[in-house]
């Protein structure tokens, strides 16, 4: 059953491209946009300039020929008639949704004499860049950030805490000096058949529905293969998925408390002796007070934080803690915590004192293939260090000694509010992000802060509230189908090759180099798009041996993988054998935090507002609200607009507990009112197997059905968890945010209660009353 | 049926379907069916908590009296797009006969014969 391939794709075998009746047929790497984080194999069926259809490549080791119904969508995005089609300027206000349309040229006039005017006025610092999360716009970018405008803020569209990924990647660089990866195989073009690989005895998968969220370049199917194969599986997540239903262990955490679960395995391994002696005694750094410190957090005391029984705990310790091989993965969840980075460590620690570090079926120390590596700090160097200085949080630890290459949001937005101090923002640069839709915390305190700026560029492939809400330009970008590029994250390097086009709609390589030029031709020196690539791929990546072309024709490439890295020299700049960490061990307790004054150890610490923290905020908002999982249908506030999709997932949803909604007097299919006194949002109630005191409420929705000028804008407050979160709480390392521990109440939905709706309070009646004061 | 008269059908393995709407959506998609129309349809049960403290969350796709078996796919030595694409990977096309061998070897196997 597993993975055979058909007749029709044998006959193809090894062909880039090939011609099938009126259809060219060109196999090639799909990443956003639309999308998400991954990069699927993907053949493309496209007549006269146009896909016409597309399949999964069988061939492509990574997905093995399986999509998922965004891609399998493909055509009705890409050939939407939605999509914006060329440059638009706006004529009326903003907020009123009337442009007129203009061309490139006068787009990027526009721009310039704009960022001229601002870089002399004010100085290039006021001018902030934003992107999406995971979108193939991670280095292009801040390339433009940097190398065009000369401005060293380039962030993510208001992400509170940098709580996606920056928390758990930074715990992983200052612990190991490196990332990791749980092992399912997927660094080996021959996956499941290599004889280095060996089959995880346990996966750990730590806050995150791996298989609906696809993070972070690995694709949760996987572990669904694993699973056939018998591996067995501790689920730590909030609600009953289907992965937790077939789980041998469902911890079912209190939002927020990852960190005191965690503290608390590690404390029933260690003293349960099940710990791999060995690897502590050669590899660890700080094990004994590291052990101190876990054991405050035995796990009755973590059974009552974490509304998990005790027994549960350690039942799921001693399952990861006695197989011979456990691989993990971590999800959002961890990051979007105050303690964040605490809950990472922990976990982190998890994996080490097991022995599972680097271990085949364990977790991979991995790297981006041929050591490439093109992020969010491509370009820096470019700045000077004075001016690299006055990037917005770089008095926060970690930035100041490097770790993290993006300005911080939450003190971004402290700046704007404080009405330019140090100085002011002026432009804000948008692509491929919708932050009042999606990632930004507080949504409506970021519609009243982003309306400040004079002048907004958004760049994106349809309208978005963002677009209708801030900007005075709006540029089409192209689908994943429409550009040259490639992706280098882990495993392998891919080429993306063009093959359609749509209307006036650029590459963003394309449009970010054609607007370079006009800053700084010699810091954008390549014709075009392709050959930016090309260089990239040629001479960046020259580890690989290949051209683009070269790249395009085998679609993608693998590194030799080798295991137990630490043991032969291939961690460390000096090639000794050991990590890359100031000890040169792993550090259980870290040294760099200890200099930087920060605790060194793990810590559990209450969400800012929680049944403890909080109390009686917690009698009058009695539930704890989660936010931000992930579905079938969309990536974030992304394919809202497409027909099959909406089909699948017409509304937004609120997940609860029967018990919980008979106990508010509502019932499944309910329009709700779920509040807290930041605001409110309206979903749908849907019955899910969640703690009776724990609700669990969708993110990214936006409508577009729904008329786009102010007050309705696309109706994108009305449904919008972000109403009642909040930004600037964030740990003491700057990282880290509780996106997904508040508290709130629900009631139903009356005409009576609904006169209002949050959109025209947020854009004509100045807001929910607490932002106003 | 084949031309051979052979009958064909999906055998899927539901043991291990994820729910991921994938085979619907590929389906819906290769027959441009119209909104409220399917080939194929995913039944749900659960999840609920059995007696014995384990959970039930089990899917299982059915194939509706509009599916053909993608006639035009495997014209051309293309599998059925539902079997292609299946995230789990739990989805197989053949002949029922073979499919039924199959079952013998796994437990949890619905064997479906839409025409
Ligand atoms: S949207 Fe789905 S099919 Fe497309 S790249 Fe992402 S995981 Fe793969
Ligand atoms: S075999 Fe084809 S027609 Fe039948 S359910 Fe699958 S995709 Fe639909
Ligand atoms: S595609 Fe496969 S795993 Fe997904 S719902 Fe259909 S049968 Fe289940």
């Amino acid at each position: 059953m597993a993975y055979e391939i058909s007749e029709y794709y044998k006959k193809h075998k090894g062909e880039a491209q090939w011609q099938d009746g009126e259809y060219t047929c060109t196999r090639t790497t799909m990443w956003s946009g639309p999308g998400c984080h991954n990069g699927c194999g993907v053949v493309y069926y496209t007549k006269n300039g146009k896909v016409e259809k597309i399949e999964g490549d069988p061939y492509n080791p990574f997905n093995l020929g399986k999509l998922c119904m965004r891609c399998i969508n493909y055509v009705e995005a890409a050939d939407s008639n939605d999509r914006l089609k060329w440059p638009l300027k706006r004529v009326g206000e903003r907020g009123e949704n009337k442009w007129e349309r203009i061309s490139w040229d006068e787009a990027y006039d526009i721009i310039v004499e704009k960022v001229n005017g601002i870089k002399k006025d004010y100085g290039p610092e006021s001018i902030v860049c934003m992107e999406g999360t995971g979108r193939n716009v991670i280095w292009q970018v801040p390339y433009l950030c940097y190398a065009a405008f000369g401005s060293p803020n380039f962030t993510l569209g208001f992400l509170s805490g940098e709580s996606c990924s920056m928390p758990r990647l930074v715990t992983e660089a200052v612990t190991e000096g490196e990332f990791t990866f749980g092992d399912y195989s997927a660094h080996f073009p021959d996956r499941y058949e290599n004889p280095n690989w060996k089959l995880p005895e346990v996966i750990l998968l730590w806050g995150q529905n791996a298989i609906i969220s696809n993070p972070d370049s690995s694709l949760g199917h996987w572990i669904v293969e694993c699973m056939k194969r018998g591996s067995k599986l501790i689920v730590v997540d909030p609600m009953l998925t289907w992965l937790a239903a077939k789980a041998d262990i469902w911890l079912r955490v209190r939002p927020g408390t990852d960190a005191a679960l965690a503290m608390a395995m590690n404390d029933v391994i260690i003293k349960e002796d099940l710990y791999d002696h060995a690897f502590v005694e050669k590899w660890c750094h700080g094990f004994d007070d590291f052990a101190e410190r876990v054991a405050t957090m035995p796990p009755e005391r973590a059974a009552e934080i974490c509304w998990i029984p005790k027994d549960t705990i350690v039942e799921a310790a001693r399952l990861y803690g006695k197989a011979e091989r456990g691989a993990g993965t971590w999800g959002v969840s961890v990051d979007m915590a105050q303690c964040g980075i605490s809950a990472a460590q922990a976990i982190n620690a998890l994996w080490a004192i097991c022995g599972n570090l680097d271990k085949p079926g364990g977790q991979s120390i991995i790297r981006y293939a041929f050591d490439q590596g093109l992020a969010y700090d491509y370009g820096i160097e470019i700045l000077p260090p004075e001016v690299t200085a006055k990037r917005i949080g770089m008095d926060l630890p970690l930035k100041q000694f490097g770790f993290g290459a993006t300005a911080h949001s939450d003190t971004l937005l402290k700046v704007i509010e404080a009405g330019g101090v140090p100085y002011p923002i002026k432009m804000f640069w948008f692509q491929s992000t919708n932050p009042i839709a999606n990632m930004g915390a507080e949504a409506p305190r970021l519609y009243k802060a982003i309306k400040t700026a004079d002048f907004n560029v958004v760049v994106d492939m349809f309208m978005t509230p963002t677009a209708v809400a801030f900007a005075d330009l709006v540029l089409p970008c192209a689908m994943s189908s429409e550009r040259w590029s490639q992706r280098n994250w882990w495993m392998p390097t891919a080429s993306i090759r063009k093959v359609a086009s749509y209307y006036e709609a650029k590459s963003d390589e394309q449009l970010i180099l054609e607007l370079g030029k006009r800053f700084s031709p010699e810091l954008f020196p390549w014709k075009d798009d392709k050959e930016w690539i090309d260089w990239i791929i040629s001479d960046q990546t020259s580890k690989m041996g290949m051209t683009f072309d070269e790249l395009c024709d085998v679609v993608c490439q693998y590194e030799d993988f080798e295991y137990y890295k630490y043991e032969k020299g291939m961690l460390r700049p000096d090639g000794k054998p050991g990590f890359n960490t100031p000890t040169g061990k792993v550090e259980l307790k870290l040294s760099l935090f200890e200099a930087w004054g920060l605790d060194p150890l793990p810590w559990y610490q209450e969400p800012p507002e929680s049944p403890y923290s909080t109390p009686e905020l917690h009698k009058k908002y009695p539930l704890v609200l989660t936010t931000g999982h992930r579905s079938w249908e969309f990536f974030h506030s992304e394919h809202r607009q497409l027909k099959l999709n909406r089909e699948f997932h017409p509304d937004p949803m609120i997940k609860m507990n029967p018990e919980t909604a008979a106990k508010f007097g509502v019932k499944e299919g309910d329009w709700v009112w779920v509040e807290n006194y930041r605001g409110r949002f309206k979903q749908k109630v849907k019955y899910e197997m969640l703690h009776p005191g724990v609700v669990n409420a969708e993110h990214g929705w936006w409508f577009p059905e729904k008329e786009a000028a102010e007050p309705s804008l696309y109706g994108v407050f009305d449904s919008n968890c972000n109403n009642l979160t909040t930004m600037c709480q964030n740990g003491p390392t700057g990282y880290g945010a509780p996106y997904k521990n508040q508290l709130c109440t629900v009631y139903k939905v009356t005409e009576e209660n609904s006169k209002i709706m949050p959109t025209e309070q947020v854009t004509r009646l100045g807001g929910f009353n607490y932002v106003q004061k | 049926m084949s031309k051979n008269n052979e009958r064909y059908g999906l055998l899927i393995d539901y043991d291990f379907c994820t729910g991921c709407h994938t085979c619907e959506a590929a389906c819906k998609v290769e027959h441009k069916l119209a909104y409220g129309q399917w080939g194929i349809k995913l039944a749900q049960d659960g999840p609920r908590k059995l007696e014995n403290g384990r959970y039930e969350f089990v899917y299982v796709p059915i194939p509706t009296s509009l599916c053909d078996l993608c006639e035009d796919l495997v014209k051309v030595g293309k599998f059925p797009t539902c079997v292609a694409h299946c995230q789990a990977d739990v989805m197989t096309y053949g002949p029922v006969k073979e499919l039924a061998k199959k079952m013998a070897d796994k437990p949890k196997m619905v064997l479906f014969a839409p025409r």
